[in-house]
């Protein structure tokens, strides 16, 4: 059975059909996930997409914590299930608290789509397993808020345990030790800038953001229990 | 007639007689607001539609021509395309941010009011120098405008144009084209049918902004007074994408579910245009409750509720039956949503104050539609257009400079701009901004072709208003010859034009000289190229400090890809590979109206190439098919800057030098002189004499200039800059003047 994708769609996101096309392009299942659903029982990994959850009104993500969907994605996450936030995603879980730190505006204080290379960091995430560090990899970034900043404990702790996922080559945003992605402890959620689905379609110029989103197909099938896929 | 408020409202003493004379009595307060808005420029075209008739609007794909929400092509495959212009000219000069971003707003909804999902936006842009502190405050606010809604409304921005000229330093061009893709049989009309069917209001609450933009604002010049124009900017609305997000979401889930009759978004005019033009092009009548009108703040007076120009707002007429249908989908999205009016039979549009309470205002609905006034305005050819005609531009660089030093001023990466637009969602974007023209792949979520073919749309905007002060005719004709041949450039072919022209105070007989001209050109080109226009804009009073701007007609040209196999070459160079320049046999550029004429000598004078229709159509079918077959490594037309600058923004695009030869030292009017049906392609040196032969077979001329590579730009004995030097220059051309301080 194929791994089954939920794709969390808040009113104001805007780059859930885009993750549902690419997951679905590299194999996966995908489908969208009203976020006033509780229960995210029928999926194996769950996606935050880009966009701007609840219109980013006070600052990104501060709304969309709350709506119903984050309990929901909170207890998946304690389960160890995949979660992945891409760009206001990210921001999701930052003020979810599911990863630490914050988005902050970009240094430059302009909104920024362009391609950014990055360097795998780790190997030790849902998004990229069996990635080897030292990748490097070219994924368009496209965000206003996305120079992440942490404290300096934080940051050493980051570094320590080995959670730094993807790092900027050329830092474009000012993020501290130009961090592009980071996971939890255990690894099964990440936040990261770049939109990797924006790089599967050799159409598209650049297919390197398969490398990231097949990796968390695999998680996802690896989470999926060996029922059935009946059990929908 | 009471005393001065017509005149107020931006109506004249005849219209307001005109008026009194089809109500058989005076109208009262609430009905000449009403006269006034849909009577005014930027509503009735009352200037230009006369002119506007000339235009050839037919074609075999043609399914929605001019006078919709928006034009709609048949791209087979059981999708269409939907496609609107559209200006934002006056409420970007009082508030660039606001005025920036509710043009976007304003032209999603006329798009998906056609059951379109918008796919694209394009942004041509004009400002004032950028050296004057006033005109880069109007373009970065223009620009993080259009940034900040249309990124946030999650629809990709995927090109557009920037230029700089003093004639726009008080009144900016903020023009904003979108584009939109829909099942053939999703098509709804604005128009209400069915007596007893419900309008209902959908969206953001009804307030004081925005009230008389259509006439005070967008349908009259700015003053030297600039604390009077600064006062204007309440008549400038503002806008919240969230709500135009989920507007647009809820609405498309509407259409898709069949629970709507017609639709309509409130723009200009607001409430007043919705349900007087749903009305007028159904035939029918409306009841509407003023006091049933969701609004954002107490003690509003009807007059306010019915001209409010309040964003994020869309009428659809829906059957009775249907309603609570509708409220359940608004209420997901968090829209709101009122029943405001009630079609009736009769044709009368009434304003009533509760639905059993006073009758506000009581006038047949096509009258405010289609009764506008149609001036047939008094026209002048300039005194001065002989004079100018024989003032050729000088021939050689300036003392202190040479081809290279003017090369380096004339290059401008635009990519410091449309960096900060998102101009890849929904993962369509072939060929992104900066080339010669965007190309996405034709779908859209949920939108596919039935028979699984790769179709692509290709849209470029272009406009050229030196070569039209020089000749508004022959300067159009030009502008839609090289909007056609970039769409080719990306492997297209033209199948639609839209228009948005943008001319100075129409009172002056000299101002409406330039657009019957303007609009005879683009007849006469659209015709030679078998384009049908499809629908447009005029924005007229485009004037400040007495001075008019100079004719600015603007094209937005779509061209259709019918099976897309690869990524199109781009404006680039492969090293190693041959230099080939294909024209039209004729052609002879000039340096009359050039860019470099301009730039370099700030001269403006002379006269225009001519046009070669039979040429220009065989160039567009030969690029369009080497592009579509892989021939090329790199392909570029040649417009602004001429020659020099095509080759130069190949190399700096790709990062490759140049060496050309033309066997003997080129004259500054063959490096920078300007014609049409001229491109450039890089093509590796095997596939050059097939090439040369099928140029020679279209009957027009190759040249081979030279070879890819190195690390210079070099054209033998006129021109030679280092690839560093070339890059550094159009990098920063426009970071250093918009963002000094910043660490771009």
């Amino acid at each position: 059975m194929s791994a089954r994708v939920g794709v969390v769609l808040f009113p104001g996101s805007n780059c859930e059909h885009d993750v549902v096309e690419a997951v679905e392009t590299l194999g996966g299942e995908a489908s969208l996930v009203w976020h006033g659903e509780r229960d995210l029982g029928a999926f194996d990994a769950v996606v935050l997409p880009g966009g701007f959850a609840h219109g980013d009104y006070l600052r990104p993500g501060a709304i969309a914590r709350f709506s119903p969907v984050m309990a929901a994605v909170a207890s998946f996450a304690r389960a160890g299930g995949p979660v992945v936030g891409i760009c206001n995603g990210f921001q999701v879980l930052t003020e979810a608290h599911l990863l630490p730190g914050a988005l902050q505006k970009n240094r430059g204080l302009t909104f920024l789509c362009q391609p950014a290379e990055l360097e795998v960091v780790t190997g030790r995430s849902a998004l990229t397993g069996g990635v080897a560090p030292g990748t490097r990899l070219v994924v368009p970034i496209n965000h206003f808020e996305g120079n992440y900043t942490c404290d300096e404990r934080t940051l050493a702790q980051l570094i320590d345990e080995d959670r730094i996922v993807l790092r900027y080559v050329d830092n474009p945003n000012g993020s501290v030790g130009d961090i592009a992605g980071i996971t939890n402890d255990a690894g099964n959620v990440v936040g990261l800038m770049p939109h990797p689905e924006r790089a599967v379609d050799p159409m598209s110029g650049s297919t390197d953001g398969a490398v990231l989103l097949s990796a968390l197909i695999r998680a996802a099938g690896r989470a999926a229990s060996p029922a059935p896929a009946t059990a929908r | 007639m009471e005393g001065d408020l017509h005149r107020a409202l931006g109506l004249t003493d005849d219209e307001a007689e005109s008026i009194e004379q089809l109500l058989g009595r005076t109208p009262n307060h609430l009905e000449l607001a009403m006269y006034a808005v849909m009577w005014s420029e930027h509503c009735s075209y009352k200037s230009s539609r006369l002119h506007l008739k000339r235009l050839p609007t037919e074609g075999e794909r043609v399914l929605v021509g001019p006078g919709e929400n928006a034009g709609v092509i048949d791209a087979g495959g059981g999708v269409a395309v939907a496609l609107r212009i559209e200006s934002h000219n006056h409420p970007s000069a009082i508030e660039p941010y606001q005025g920036a971003a509710t043009g976007v707003g304003g032209i999603l909804r006329d798009i998906f009011t056609m059951g379109a999902r918008p796919i694209a936006i394009m942004d041509p842009l004009r400002f004032g120098p950028p050296h004057d502190a006033r005109s880069r405050w109007i373009a970065t606010g223009v620009i993080s405008g259009i940034s900040g809604y249309g990124n946030s409304v999650g629809v990709p921005t995927v090109g557009g144009e920037i230029v700089f000229d003093d004639c726009y330093a008080d009144n900016p061009l903020v023009n904003v084209l979108c584009c939109g893709v829909l099942p053939v049989d999703r098509l709804v009309l604005g128009q209400a049918s069915g007596v007893g069917n419900l309008a209902l209001l959908l969206g953001s609450s009804t307030g004081r902004d925005g009230i008389g933009g259509v006439s005070v604002l967008a349908s009259a010049g700015f003053s030297d007074d600039v604390e009077a124009e600064a006062a204007k900017r309440p008549n400038v609305q503002v806008g919240d994408p969230f709500e135009e997000k989920r507007l647009i979401e809820a609405c498309l889930q509407l259409l898709d579910e069949s629970l709507v009759v017609g639709i309509q978004d409130l723009g200009g005019a607001g409430l007043t245009c919705a349900t007087s033009e749903t009305a007028s092009r159904g035939g029918v009548g409306m009841d509407v409750d003023v006091t049933a009108v969701h609004r954002r703040e107490p003690g509003m007076e009807a007059w306010e509720v019915m001209t409010s120009e309040s964003q994020e707002r869309m009428l659809a007429i829906v059957a009775p039956e249907d309603v609570e249908r509708v409220l359940d989908v608004c209420t997901k999205w968090e829209v709101r949503a009122s029943v405001v009016g009630r079609v009736t039979d009769g044709g009368r549009l009434r304003i009533l104050d509760g639905w059993d309470g006073e009758v506000l205002a009581d006038v047949p609905a096509t009258t405010l539609h289609e009764d506008a006034p149609l001036y047939d305005r008094p026209m002048r050819r300039p005194a001065d257009a002989d004079r100018r005609a024989s003032d050729r531009p000088p021939t050689r660089s300036k003392p202190d400079s040479d081809a290279g030093a003017d090369l380096l001023r004339l290059l401008r990466d635009p990519s410091w701009v449309y960096r900060q637009y998102d101009h890849q969602l929904f993962l369509n974007t072939v060929v992104a901004p900066g080339g010669d023209a965007a190309l996405l792949r034709l779908r859209g979520p949920g939108v596919t072709a039935a028979d699984g073919r790769a179709r692509a749309i290709a849209l470029s905007t272009d406009g050229n208003e030196h070569w039209c002060a020089l000749d508004p005719r022959r300067g159009t004709a030009l502008t839609v010859a090289e909007s056609a041949l970039n769409v080719a450039c990306v492997g297209a072919a033209p199948v639609a034009l839209v228009n948005c022209l943008n001319f100075g105070n129409p009172e002056h007989p000299e101002v409406m000289w330039q657009l019957s001209e303007a609009i005879d050109g683009m007849a006469e080109a659209c015709r030679a190229l078998a384009i049908p226009v499809i629908g447009g804009n005029v924005s007229l009073y485009n004037e400040s400090r007495g001075r008019d701007i100079l004719p600015t007609p603007v094209v937005g040209t779509l061209g259709l890809v019918e099976d897309l196999r690869r990524r199109p070459p781009g404006v680039g160079l492969v090293a190693g590979d041959d230099l080939i320049l294909v024209e039209a046999p004729s052609t002879e550029p000039r340096l009359d109206g050039s860019k470099w004429a301009v730039e370099v000598h700030g001269h403006l004078g002379g006269v225009l190439p001519a046009p070669d229709w039979e040429a220009h159509r065989h160039l567009l079918q030969l690029v369009a098919g080497w592009v579509g077959a892989g021939t090329l490594h790199g392909v570029h037309d040649i417009s602004e800057g001429g020659l020099a600058v095509a080759l130069a923004e190949m190399a700096v695009s790709s990062q490759v030098g140049l060496l050309a030869d033309l066997g003997h030292s080129p004259s500054a009017a063959e490096l920078f002189g300007e014609a049409p049906s001229r491109v450039v392609v890089s093509v590796a040196p095997e596939v050059a004499e097939r090439l040369e032969a099928e140029v020679r077979a279209a009957g027009l001329s190759a040249t081979v200039l030279g070879r890819a590579g190195g690390e210079r730009i070099v054209v033998g004995g006129a021109l030679d800059v280092g690839l560093d030097q070339a890059v550094r220059a159009w990098k920063g051309a426009l970071p250093e003047v918009l963002a000094p301080l910043s660490d771009a």
